[in-house]
Order: structure tokens, then C-alpha cells, then sequence
């Protein structure tokens, strides 16, 4: 259980009010609010430990490189992988980028495809697509089961057989709010022979990921989505691959020396760190972790869902209400139209009571298509939010239909 | 949050009736455009007769705002001249409308115009 009224203290941007109304934010898939824990974190580190990491014999340089690296030691135990496989990036598309960046350098001789699925965010199509293009090798997308809004299982396996190099799934849909099973996906793509990556942007703020069971080469996330703050994310690179992948960026940080003939790398992890660091991210990515675990991973997961499956029945009640995805919202996400009325004008309606949802496609234009809509709305909740700002959003979306219905 | 009358009765009134809602199966020009962001997307058709828009249809996919701007926007281009037509700007746009969108809802307001311009000017470049 979570004692919500003392989790928003935590918030300092929940009391803020607009028209002399309480925000409600909604919006928690696009980026959740920062407790003060991380926004003192971040403070703390400039006002006192700032200094450029791995370079320099000052003690300041020495504090900072600690806290980096604790950091890492952090993110790494969270999602049980080893500390030297864990990359700070900025972003999951960064590192969906870095991923389809390396892999394809591998891959390029063999001339063999990609598997994707349509689920996927645009930041798991877009940059293999662009691969894609550059190299002349093929995408296949695995299809969707409309009856459990997961990636078809059987349809993987088959599209397995055109050999693909690798499978880049994403874990969790930011449409849908279903959960595919990633180890499964995982051992579909071992059998086949290929690489396997999660873009776990959506389930890591939720569920329990454990790179080990999972059995992935390559998995993404962001830390903005977990209450840490933006320009940190995390990319995780099976050991094991290390040493045959290619740097994706090149320059200060990931050499062991450099003469004006070559260079030869860093090894490991160091090797995929170029330039300076945001060492304040990682920092506070680091204490945005402290916080989920202090609540409890398990506790935040149950109490989104419990809110959003509230939503998604409350809402499903209005007859020209269509709500999509699975009927349990295990990622505490609602996918939503009204009838004949645009996803926009809902927003908008929301906005008008100081309610932040999302409308649009939600940078997944082909799973859109699938649904056959062009936008739709979306609540999304987290440890903060609460059944009564779930019931406000209700209460807009009917003052939407009264006035444009 | 200032565009808290953004669904005043003028809005409400062509996006409940729009005007010259309707495809023109004999058209002399015609053009589409979307907006990414949210999805909205509008086709324009134009039928041009003695240098004067004597028709102009439209269908569109999309939310309040865009599809009374395009309803006001047709009903105010018919029958004027081209050259008239031309001149047809953001700031006729956002006087027919009456409302100050917003910057997050601007762009919904201008996706009538950029398809009626487009259309105009495909017109205008192959005579």
C-alpha cells in the first residue's frame, strides 16, 4: 500500500495549482514528476562534487568519479546486471540508435534482416529503418495478438525463419498498456540465432526487469520515465558482446591511446562513453532508484494498475467510449476515444481543468493504424496520482461530450 | 490554460455543421495535409471557374478547432477572385475563428489554410 497523500509531499510540483485548480498529471508514459530526493541529489553534486569524471588527479575530480560510478553500481544492481554493463546514454531512442548502430556494423557483410514488431515506438522502427536503407537488408515486423495485445508469439517465431540478425521488441506498449513476455521473445530470437533487444522505456517504471532472466543482449530505458530527471538513460550490453562491438561514438573518454595514425579503444564499457558525462543524470537517476525501491517497485506497480483498471472501467461506462488494449492494465496506462470526437478536443477539455493527458499517436502511427484511428487519448498513472483525479478526468471527458458530442 | 473560451459558440456552431463539407467529384485542383503531432489530416478540392473559386469542398479527420477553421475558411474563399484568394493569411484565419488558439493549438487552427494554399497554388503553377 502506498500512503499517497504522503508520497505527494515528495512532489513539489503537485502543489502547484493552475486557475485555482490542483494539478492532476496524467502524463506519466511521456515523463513523470521529480521527487525532491533527485532534484536535491542534482543540486547537491553541482554545489559541491562538480568536476569532470575518469580525467583528472584533483580530489574533486576523484568525488565526482565516485559518484558516477556509484551510480552505475545502482542502475546495474536495479536491473541485476554487472556494473560494466551498464552504458549511460541519454535517452532510450539514443539508445536504440547506439544498438542499431553496432549491431548493423556487425552485421553488415551477412547481409542478413531485422525483426521488429508493430508495436513498436517509432524510436525502434526509425533508426533500423535508416539502417536499413544504408546497408539494402530487409525489415520484417512480427503481428500483434488482438486478443491479448501482446506481440504474436507464433508470428515471431515464424518470421524467425527469414534469419534475422536481430529481434528489437519493445517490453512494454505505450499504446496499449500490455506487457509482452520478454524472455519469451528473447528465446525466440536465441533459437533463431539472433540478437535480441528490449526497449523497456514503459516497463521498467513498473515492472520487475531482471536482464539475467530476461536473457536479452540489449535493453533501453530512459530515467525521466522513473522519476529521474531527463538526458539520462540507460543502455544494457550483455558482457559478452563487448569486445566484438564496435564503438557507436567516437572521441575524449573511450581510448587507451590515440596516435595522428589510430586509435585504439578503451576496453569494455569504457569504450561506449565518449566525451563528458552527465554525471549530474546519472546522479540523479541513481536517487530516483533510492526512491521507487524506498516505496517499493512492487507497491508503485499495484497502485498505478489499480487506478488505471479504475479509469478504464469508469470511462468504459460512457456509451461512446472506445478504451483499447488489455483489460488489465498491468503498466498503469489507458488508451481511450470517444466516439466521433477528436482525441485533441478531449485533451483539451482535460487541460481546461488543470488535467495533464496525451493525445496524438503517441509516436506509434503503424499500432494506431492497426486500431484503425488516427489519434487516441491517454491517461497513464503513477505512485502520486489518485482515484479522484482519475474521476476528474471522467467528469472532462463527459463535459467534452456534452459540449461537442 | 488562458484558452479557456477555445469552444466558444461560433466554434461549436460550424464544427456541429460544417460548411462545404463535401467532396467536389469535378474539381480543377486539389490538395491534403496532416499535421504529425496530433493526427488531424484534411483534403481540399477547388474548382475554378472564370478565375473565381466557384466551388470548394473539403473532408477532413480532425479535432474542433481545425474543422471550424476549415468550415470558416471555405465559406469565406467562395466565390472570391484568385487573386483574392492568395492573400488568404494566418491572420484572416485566426480573425474568422475570433480565438487565440494557443501556440499548442495553432497549428490545428492554420491546417485548413496550408491545404487551401497548397491546392491554390498547384492551380496557380501549372496555368
Amino acid at each position: 500500500m502506498i500512503d499517497v497523500e504522503k508520497v505527494r509531499q515528495d512532489f513539489p510540483i503537485l502543489k502547484r495549482k493552475v486557475n485555482g485548480k490542483k494539478i492532476a498529471y496524467l502524463d506519466n508514459a511521456a515523463t513523470t514528476q521529480k521527487p525532491l530526493a533527485v532534484i536535491n541529489a542534482i543540486a547537491e553534486y553541482y554545489k559541491s562534487s562538480n568536476a569532470n569524471v575518469h580525467r583528472s588527479a584533483h580530489f574533486l575530480s576523484q568525488e565526482a568519479t565516485e559518484l558516477y560510478e556509484n551510480a552505475r553500481k545502482k542502475v546495474a544492481k536495479f536491473i541485476n546486471a554487472d556494473a560494466s554493463e551498464i552504458i549511460f546514454v541519454r535517452n532510450t531512442t539514443e539508445a536504440l540508435n547506439a544498438v542499431a548502430t553496432m549491431a548493423c556494423s556487425l552485421a553488415a557483410k551477412e547481409k542478413r534482416g531485422i525483426l521488429l514488431s508493430k508495436m513498436e515506438h517509432h524510436s525502434n522502427i526509425v533508426p533500423w529503418q535508416a539502417k536499413a536503407k544504408e546497408l539494402g537488408i530487409e525489415i520484417d515486423y512480427a503481428e500483434i495478438s488482438l486478443s491479448d495485445w501482446q506481440i504474436d508469439y507464433e508470428d515471431a517465431q515464424e518470421k524467425m525463419g527469414k534469419q534475422p540478425f536481430i529481434f528489437s521488441f519493445i517490453h512494454a506498449s505505450n499504446v496499449l498498456g500490455s506487457a509482452n513476455d520478454a524472455k519469451r521473445l528473447c528465446k525466440i530470437a536465441k533459437k533463431g540465432g539472433a540478437y535480441s533487444c528490449v526497449d523497456a522505456a514503459q516497463s521498467v517504471p513498473h515492472l520487475k526487469v531482471d536482464v539475467k532472466e530476461i536473457g536479452c543482449d540489449f535493453l533501453a530505458f530512459s530515467g525521466h520515465k522513473i522519476c529521474g530527471p531527463m538526458g539520462i538513460g540507460v543502455l544494457y550490453i550483455r558482457k559478452e558482446l563487448h569486445e566484438c562491438l564496435p564503438p557507436f561514438l567516437f572521441g575524449g573518454n573511450m581510448i587507451k591511446s590515440v596516435t595522428l595514425q589510430k586509435t585504439e579503444f578503451a576496453e569494455s564499457t569504457k569504450k561506449f562513453e565518449a566525451g563528458t558525462q552527465n554525471v549530474a543524470g546519472a546522479i540523479g537517476l541513481a536517487a530516483a532508484i533510492d526512491y521507487v525501491q524506498k516505496i517499493g517497485m512492487k507497491n508503485i506497480q499495484r497502485h498505478a494498475q489499480k487506478l488505471a483498471d479504475f479509469f478504464a472501467e469508469e470511462i468504459g461506462r460512457i456509451s461512446r467510449a472506445e478504451v483499447y488494449g488489455p483489460s488489465r492494465k498491468e503498466i498503469g496506462l489507458v488508451s481511450f476515444n470517444l466516439k466521433k470526437i477528436h482525441a485533441h478536443d478531449v485533451a483539451e477539455f482535460a487541460n481546461q481543468e488543470a488535467i495533464c493527458i496525451r493525445a496524438g499517436h503517441h509516436c506509434a502511427q503503424p499500432l494506431l493504424q492497426l486500431l484503425g484511428t488516427a489519434a487516441s487519448c491517454r491517461a497513464s498513472f503513477y505512485l502520486y496520482n489518485t482515484q479522484n483525479e482519475a474521476e476528474r478526468l471522467v467528469d472532462a471527458a463527459k463535459k467534452c461530450l456534452a459540449r461537442l458530442g | 490554460m488562458e484558452n479557456a473560451d477555445l469552444y466558444r459558440e461560433n466554434i461549436i456552431e460550424h464544427y456541429k455543421r460544417p460548411r462545404n463539407f463535401e467532396k467536389l467529384e469535378d474539381f480543377s485542383t486539389e490538395a491534403e495535409e496532416h499535421n504529425p503531432l496530433c493526427g488531424d489530416r484534411i483534403k481540399v478540392w477547388i474548382k475554378v471557374e472564370g478565375k473565381k473559386i466557384a466551388k470548394i469542398g473539403w473532408q477532413a479527420q480532425a479535432c474542433a478547432i481545425c474543422t471550424a477553421s476549415a468550415s470558416m475558411l471555405s465559406e469565406r474563399v467562395k466565390g472570391e477572385s484568385l487573386q483574392n484568394a492568395k492573400k488568404a493569411d494566418k491572420r484572416l484565419v485566426l480573425s474568422l475563428i475570433g480565438i487565440d488558439p494557443g501556440p499548442a493549438r495553432l497549428g490545428c487552427a492554420l491546417l485548413p489554410l496550408k491545404a487551401f494554399k497548397l491546392a491554390l497554388y498547384k492551380y496557380l503553377a501549372e496555368k
